[in-house]
């Protein structure tokens, strides 16, 4: 790392811009613009701000760049950085926690004797497993570095976390689904082999239920603990509103597929119910400044009707048993709310007051 | 040692890689002229590309905010309150009836903000990669060879310091800020920047003497007629003070600098706890609903 070739003569230059600082007061260079403004002070007119006479009487001063004065903070300047993510992250917290969710289902389903729910359900979870890494990938500055990833092992970071719960997660969905399909056409002659390829399906649908059922929850607490105000104001409730979402989804997109069995029913109901009471918790629980992106702007527009789709709208259409426009309306709103709530944090970060709020 | 001339800590070698030692910026924006020899002696030595022109209209600051390719950012803070003797306005040409007639309320302050190299860094404790670490100096580094530009530092930083570099500028797609100039520490050189300071107003030097030294200049302002002058280093938030800290006349919030400041981490257990328990609801309420309905 040391540039010592570089050493005698930029340190020569150093000397050089601190003269040049000392008799011309500025100094320029490559890509950084210094080049004139209008002056602090643009006229002299009535008073400071123009609001008459300053207390000697004497002609005041306005302020040529009124721009800062009413403007919270620096000039109004974001505080905090947006997030850089774009269309893939919300997309993989809506895959990863509708696939996460479905291999859940594949576990309960493994319990209790449903093989055609298990077998449905595993292709999501694997289908998920593909996607969601992919997703991830797309959306890395340099893709190519994706396994620095696996270099550590860090509690304190959900992003590492993260790696940790989808890498296992890919590893048994998407074998697990591939061992139910075989399991399911028989291939293997009775005895042995077909015990053990049972057994093997059974393991990896497990692995695949405890890890999918994280991996739908934590995204939540990947967003909730930063720095940007709208999101870790709900630091508790995004892993709840996330893991729901998922939940509805996944047996939404089972119904969809002709699976309606009761037990499916009934979770969709609960899931609904939760999202609906989430709803009403982000509608009159407000706070101020600090989660108003929530509301306000383009990620309000655009969060809370995808709330109201998978909250109330879906309630109302599951009470009068149009479960399948349920199922599309739970969905919809799902994937609409991941992109609301990741616009709600560029929106909340580069409103200063929203931090100020959040941090004092 | 610190801010004497020829002997200061600025200008000569040192050797505070090797001995481990803590070090840190001290930032005084009554010293500092807006000058702008900090921003262009980081980019020249750091290689920092240009990353455009935007007319800001924000006094004489057209850097905007510290980024990806910006890592030092003078700040033009224009307030309606008297600075001692800082004149503005008409001037009569008489040194003496403009201080005494002339003066308004109104001050042009500048600071070269900085990474704040926190004490407990936010964007350290989300890197997944391993990419950021604490140097020997207490520092803290990015180490872009590693760096898979996955984003996460950025929303870490409580202030708005790191960030992901854009294409078409080189290295885009890596998170980019102050190196606190490892690479000069190692060879025993000043940071860039401090070396280029005209007036001081960055002071680098080990953290254990620019503390007392603050704190000294804060009761030196005060005493001048300056009294709403403090030192901003939150050792009280779970940041735990910063090492590159600041001088500040009035409040953080006109400086961009949040009162509070809290590393993102404190939200952690809140968060995971409501992951797990939604996680094994999930699970509880799928197999519930498999075992009773049929
Ligand atoms: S100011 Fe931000 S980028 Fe700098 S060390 Fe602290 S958390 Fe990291
Ligand atoms: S963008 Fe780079 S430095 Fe920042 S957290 Fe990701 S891997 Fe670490
Ligand atoms: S310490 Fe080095 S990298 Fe950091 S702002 Fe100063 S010159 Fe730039």
């Amino acid at each position: 790392m040391p540039k010592p070739d570089r050493d005698p003569a930029f340190e020569r230059r150093l000397d050089e811009l601190r003269q040049e600082a000392k008799t011309q007061g500025r100094v320029e260079g490559r890509g950084v613009d210094i080049a004139g403004s209008p002056l602090p002070i643009a006229a002299v007119k009535n008073g400071p701000n123009g609001h008459g006479p300053n207390h000697r009487g004497k002609p005041g001063l306005e302020r040529a760049v009124q721009s800062g004065a009413d403007k919270p903070g620096y000039f109004g300047m974001p505080v905090i950085k947006p997030p850089v993510w774009t269309w893939e992250i919300p997309i993989y917290f809506f895959i990863g926690g509708l696939c996460g969710m479905a291999a859940v289902i594949a576990l309960a389903a493994t319990v209790f004797g449903q093989p055609e729910i298990v077998r449905a359900a595993m292709w999501i979870a694997a289908f998920g497993g593909v996607a969601s890494p992919v997703l991830l990938i797309m959306d890395l500055g340099r893709p190519l570095l994706f396994f620095n990833m696996l270099r550590v092992f860090k509690l304190r970071s959900a992003m590492s976390m993260g790696v940790y719960i989808l890498t296992p997660y890919g590893m048994t969905a998407i074998p697990g689904a591939m061992a139910v399909e075989l399991a399911h056409w028989h291939l293997l002659p009775d005895g042995l082999w077909s015990t053990l390829l049972h057994l093997v399906a059974v393991t990896l649908t497990f692995a695949a239920g405890l890890s999918g059922m994280l991996l739908a929850t934590y995204t939540g607490v990947l967003i909730g603990a930063t720095a940007v105000p709208a999101w870790n104001r709900h630091r508790s409730l995004l892993p709840l509103h996330f893991g729901t979402a998922g939940m509805g989804s996944a047996v939404g997109l089972l119904g969809l597929f002709g699976y309606t069995l009761r037990p499916l029913a009934a979770i969709f109901w609960v899931t609904v119910a939760v999202e609906t009471i989430l709803w009403l918790w982000l509608m009159f629980r407000r706070h101020g400044p600090a989660d108003r992106a929530l509301h306000e702007g383009l990620s309000g527009h655009l969060l809370m009707p995808a709330e109201i789709l998978s909250g109330p709208l879906s309630l109302v259409l599951v009470s009068v048993g149009w479960m399948q426009a349920a199922a599309v309306a739970f969905m919809l709103g799902s994937l609409l709310s991941r992109f609301g709530w990741v616009q709600a944090g560029k929106q909340s970060s580069k409103d200063p007051e929203a931090v100020f709020a959040s941090q004092r | 040692m610190i801010g004497e001339g020829i002997l200061s800590t600025n200008q000569r070698k040192h050797t505070y890689v090797r001995d481990q030692r803590t070090v840190g910026f001290y930032t005084d924006p009554t010293l500092c002229i807006g000058c702008k020899a900090c921003e262009v002696a980081c980019k020249e030595w750091n290689d920092v590309p240009d990353d455009g022109f935007r007319w800001s209209g924000n006094s004489y600051d057209h850097t905007d905010a510290l980024g990806a390719s910006t890592w030092r950012h003078v700040l033009f803070i224009e307030q309606d309150q008297p600075r001692g003797r800082q004149l503005a306005g008409p001037m009569s040409g008489d040194l003496l009836s403009d201080l005494t007639e002339h003066e308004d309320p109104f001050r042009w302050l500048f600071l070269s903000d900085v990474c704040k190299h926190c004490e407990e860094a936010g964007c350290l404790e989300a890197c997944p990669t391993g990419s950021i670490i604490r140097t020997e100096t207490q520092t803290v580094l990015v180490q872009n060879d590693i760096c898979n530009g996955c984003g996460y530092c950025v929303v870490g930083c409580p202030f708005g310091v790191i960030d992901r570099r854009k294409k078409p500028l080189k290295d885009a797609g890596g998170a980019f800020k102050c190196t606190f100039c490892y690479d000069r520490q190692a060879s025993g050189l000043v940071p860039a920047c401090a070396k280029a300071c005209p007036t001081e107003s960055i002071l680098f030097g080990p953290l254990d003497e620019l503390r007392p030294h603050a704190a000294k200049r804060v009761e030196q302002l005060k005493a001048a007629g300056y009294p709403d002058a403090q030192n901003y280093d939150p050792v009280d938030t779970s940041v735990k003070g910063i090492h590159a800290f600041f001088l500040i006349l009035g409040n953080p919030e006109a400086y961009g600098l949040p009162a509070k400041p809290e590393i993102p981490t404190i939200h952690l257990k809140a968060s995971w706890t409501s992951a797990f328990l939604t996680a094994f609801g999930a699970l509880g309420l799928s197999l519930l609903a498999f075992a009773f309905l049929k």
